[in-house]
């Protein structure tokens, strides 16, 4: 083979096409929706329904020259390449991108987790020769804990201050959704209020068939009346000026840098909810093992860490440097 | 456990110092002793587990986990104990026993056993129980509480008036059951030899431009501001104890003092070394600091002084509620009656106007390195913390140099995902060579810029340690500069601190080496 399957900026030669392009390009795949992996602007773009669905409501209908859905499980020919996305489970229509070329497989897994989630298709391994994992949570500290225990601590929050308002902090897509799903599951059956920014992707996640129960605007709501209720926002607002229409709030972020106290102290977060929507350590080590890859290539988070503990297992393995990515940003970017 | 870890959890991530207050106050009415008393001990920084220390906490760490994956972990962490907490890699089910039964477990277990028994808790324990455990065993809090507002909460939940309880408290031990008892109303105040302990310390508040505007001259006195490590004598019936302004008595180190010291008195006044009562540098005084049990050759070469500045006790009579002028005279006239070796007074400034004392500080500093004048109330009783308008410091202009930005790394604490501790240098030719490291003086609002600014302009990584374009000039203000072999420049500064981030200043204007060598004297 004279052309790599895969090169170190995510482009693949044989079909002529990039994986979720900083800048835009002719031909991209988009593995789901966050802004640092979808941006608008490409020639064609092949990605999930669901995703194409979700990049036409952040960035409007005509954010690409033409979209080309693939199923999961379906699998595309294009000359000597084939093309196939497993989901990911990290949002709703997140997927790994799978490329096969003479015999020799390579599968970008976008961002993943292998958590339950009823918001995102469930977390398929595939196997192949050469891995490029991320790596957001790449470092054995992060251990994340069951959701539910986590949303069980903010219920007895919410339960032992019923004066107070609980603003939950979240990205506005997949984490709102995950955490009001959660809530719902765990028993939470009154509205829940939303920061303007989530209703739009809410109301898209109803109609992909997510349901999600009573949700209603938070701006405009009596504040005395808001005692004791839950209000799911962007991050930047709950400690905004925003936040001071709610009675005492209790400012709650979820997010897998929530398990670092010294972190959520600098986010003046009151009560820090490990809620994450990508793997922790041990199924970062787990899924690059199950993969069966030779070759790993490490990008988005903690490089060095995962980078060591693959030449340790034996396996070839390096950092990817993505253009566009601070190397200590939010999660997943979002 | 769980409840003290919920306990240490809430003061952590509660900006509210009400709220905290509130917490602290709940929790000490309603656990029962001897677990309140110990977490008290923890909060205000009296509980020692002696043989449990950061190394080998980290020593049974790194017998479970890869010492690369460690140290990357730390140094993103930024706090060992969070660190060790988050990384342990194995879980158990049960819930940790209750603090007094951990505190013991700790305490009885002997030095070669406890690698396991930590280990055997940790499993054990949930993540933020394990996080509560470590920092009960390394003592090393950080989640914001001081001593004092651990005792604020105390006279919130009792009634009992703040500064009684910081009188009693030097005279109690953990885990204060007679503490409680009287705070509950159920017994007598405990008694305390009164002048055989520490009293707390009044301190000063630096003095600002616009307050000579509004304060006269003539209610006011002035004294040397000296350089040396504040004390408080305790001249008491069963001898003599000398405390440091956090209240740890240090007159082991300091023999040659305390056995020296004539009468019954509590004294206030700064520790210095020197012959014949003229002080040395503090560089001098740090040698003996340094040392638990001085030799006798340090004893001859840098004996101990202590300079008398106030009076808190004349005798057994507690004069606290005097003004200063009169404590001044009573402890004049204690100096009549008592006649000592290794303390004397510390002179009173004459001066008529503030343009007097501004040059008097001038020359002070000038001549004789002084730190820079002190002003009193001259009606101001003597109350402990930190009471405003009574007490001012007015320091010397600091020493001043710009340098360049070379080295960043990440902080500990607070600001553990920021480059906030900054390494800086002086040109030596076409080079930059170092002169120091600062790591505070700035606002939170410039740590912001600065961490932004390092990211976009690092050159290099080495570890946890990013280099960056020769491009950022600091003011750096400082004490003093000394010769050093740490540093490649052979100059080292004393305290230095970012005065202003120079964000105009080309990089080639900064300092030359030598205008910095000018300043080592």
């Amino acid at each position: 083979m004279n052309q790599p399957i895969l090169t170190r900026d995510l482009y693949v030669p044989a079909i002529d096409a990039w994986i979720d392009p900083g800048t835009p390009k002719k031909r991209a795949i988009i593995t789901h929706g966050h802004a640092d992996h979808a941006r608008s602007g490409h020639g064609a773009v092949l990605a999930t329904p669901e995703t194409i669905a979700i990049m036409k409501t952040r960035y409007g209908e005509d954010c690409a020259g033409r979209f080309e859905a693939l199923r999961f499980g379906e699998a595309l020919r294009i000359g000597e390449a084939l093309v196939s996305l497993h989901p990911a489970g990290h949002i709703l229509g997140s997927a790994q991108v799978r490329i096969e070329v003479e015999g020799q497989r390579a599968l970008v897994t976008g961002d993943y987790k292998r958590l339950p989630d009823r918001t995102a298709e469930a977390y398929e391994p595939v196997e192949c020769d050469l891995l490029v994992t991320e790596a957001t949570f790449g470092l054995p500290v992060f251990q994340h804990p069951k959701p539910q225990d986590e949303i069980a601590r903010l219920l007895k929050s919410v339960a032992d201050q019923p004066g107070r308002c609980h603003l939950v902090g979240c990205y506005a897509l997949g984490k709102a959704q995950r955490v009001i799903a959660l809530l719902r599951d765990a028993g939470w059956d009154q509205p829940i209020y939303l920061h303007g920014a989530m209703i739009r992707l809410c109301e898209l996640y109803e109609e992909l068939g997510v349901s999600l129960g009573e949700l209603i605007p938070a701006t405009g709501m009596p504040k005395a009346a808001m005692a004791g209720q839950i209000v799911i926002a962007p991050p930047s607002a709950i400690r905004d000026v925003w936040s001071r229409r709610f009675p005492d709030p209790v400012v709650c972020q979820a997010s897998g840098w929530m398990s670092i106290k010294q972190r959520a102290r600098q986010a003046l977060v009151e009560l820090p909810l490990v809620i994450s929507d990508h793997c922790d350590w041990g199924e970062l080590n787990q899924s690059i093992m199950e993969s069966g890859a030779g070759t790993v290539w490490v990008t988005h988070g903690r490089e060095d860490a995962l980078v060591y503990w693959c030449k340790k297992q034996g396996l070839e393995a390096e950092p990817l440097t993505l253009p566009g990515l601070d190397d200590d940003g939010g999660e997943g970017g979002e | 456990m769980k409840r003290f870890a919920d306990l240490l959890e809430l003061l952590a991530l509660t900006s509210s110092r009400t709220r905290k207050i509130a917490a602290l106050a709940q929790y000490f009415a309603e656990v029962p002793d001897p677990d309140r008393g110990l977490a008290l001990a923890v909060l205000t920084g009296e509980m020692d587990i002696r043989n449990v220390k950061p190394a080998l906490l980290k020593e049974t760490v790194l017998a479970e986990v890869d010492e690369t994956l460690f140290a990357l972990s730390y140094d993103y962490v930024g706090d060992l104990g969070e660190t060790i907490a988050l990384i342990w890699p194995h879980h158990g089910a049960a819930d940790l026993p209750r603090l007094s039964a951990v505190v013991a477990l700790l305490n009885e277990t002997s030095k070669a056993e406890l690698p396991r028994v930590i280990g055997g808790l940790l499993t054990q324990a949930a993540i933020h129980e394990r996080w509560a455990l470590v920092k009960l065993a390394t003592g090393a809090l950080r989640i914001g509480v001081s001593a004092r507002l651990a005792k604020t909460a105390l006279a919130e939940m009792s009634g009992v008036d703040l500064q009684a309880i910081e009188e009693v408290w030097h005279g109690i031990k953990p885990p204060y059951a007679e503490l409680f008892a009287w705070l509950e109303g159920k017994t007598e105040r405990p008694e305390i030899d009164h002048n055989a302990r520490f009293h707390p310390l009044m301190l000063s508040n630096p003095i600002e431009e616009h307050d000579f505007e509004r304060l006269d001259p003539r209610d006011f006195a002035a004294e040397w501001k000296w350089d040396g490590i504040r004390v408080q004598l305790v001249l008491g019936r069963d001898g003599v104890s000398m405390f440091s302004r956090t209240g740890d008595d240090i007159a082991a180190s300091f023999p040659d003092v305390v056995e020296a010291a004539m009468g019954r008195a509590v004294l206030d006044g700064e520790l210095l070394v020197g012959h014949d009562f003229e002080a040395k540098s503090f560089n001098d005084l740090q040698q003996r600091l340094n040392r638990k049990v001085a030799s006798a050759r340090q004893m001859s070469e840098l004996p101990g002084f202590v300079r008398v500045y106030d009076m808190l006790f004349d005798g057994d009579e507690d004069i606290r509620a005097f003004g200063w002028e009169e404590r001044r005279a009573r402890l004049e006239a204690w100096f009549g009656k008592n006649p000592q070796t290794r303390l004397d007074l510390s002179e009173v400034l004459p001066f008529d106007s503030w343009e007097d004392v501004a040059r008097l500080r001038r020359q002070g500093a000038d001549e004789h390195g002084h730190e820079g004048v002190m002003l009193k109330l001259r009606t101001a009783p003597y109350v402990p913390g930190r009471p405003k308008g009574f007490w001012f410091k007015w320091k010397r202009d600091p020493n001043v140099v710009d340098a360049v930005l070379m080295y960043a790394q990440r902080g500990h604490g607070k600001r553990s995902s920021y480059y906030s501790d900054y390494t800086f240098g002086a040109w030596r030719g076409n080079e930059i060579v170092p002169i120091g490291k600062a790591y505070f003086g700035f606002t939170d609002e410039e740590l912001k810029q600065l961490d932004k600014w390092i990211r976009a302009n690092t050159i290099g990584s080495f570890g946890p340690v990013r280099e960056v374009k020769k491009e950022l000039v600091f003011e750096v203000a400082f004490d003093s500069a000394q010769r050093s072999g740490r540093h490649k420049s052979g100059i080292a500064l004393r305290f230095p601190r970012i005065s202003r981030i120079r964000w105009d200043k080309p990089a080639h204007e900064a300092a030359r080496i030598e205008d910095v060598e000018a300043f080592v004297g």
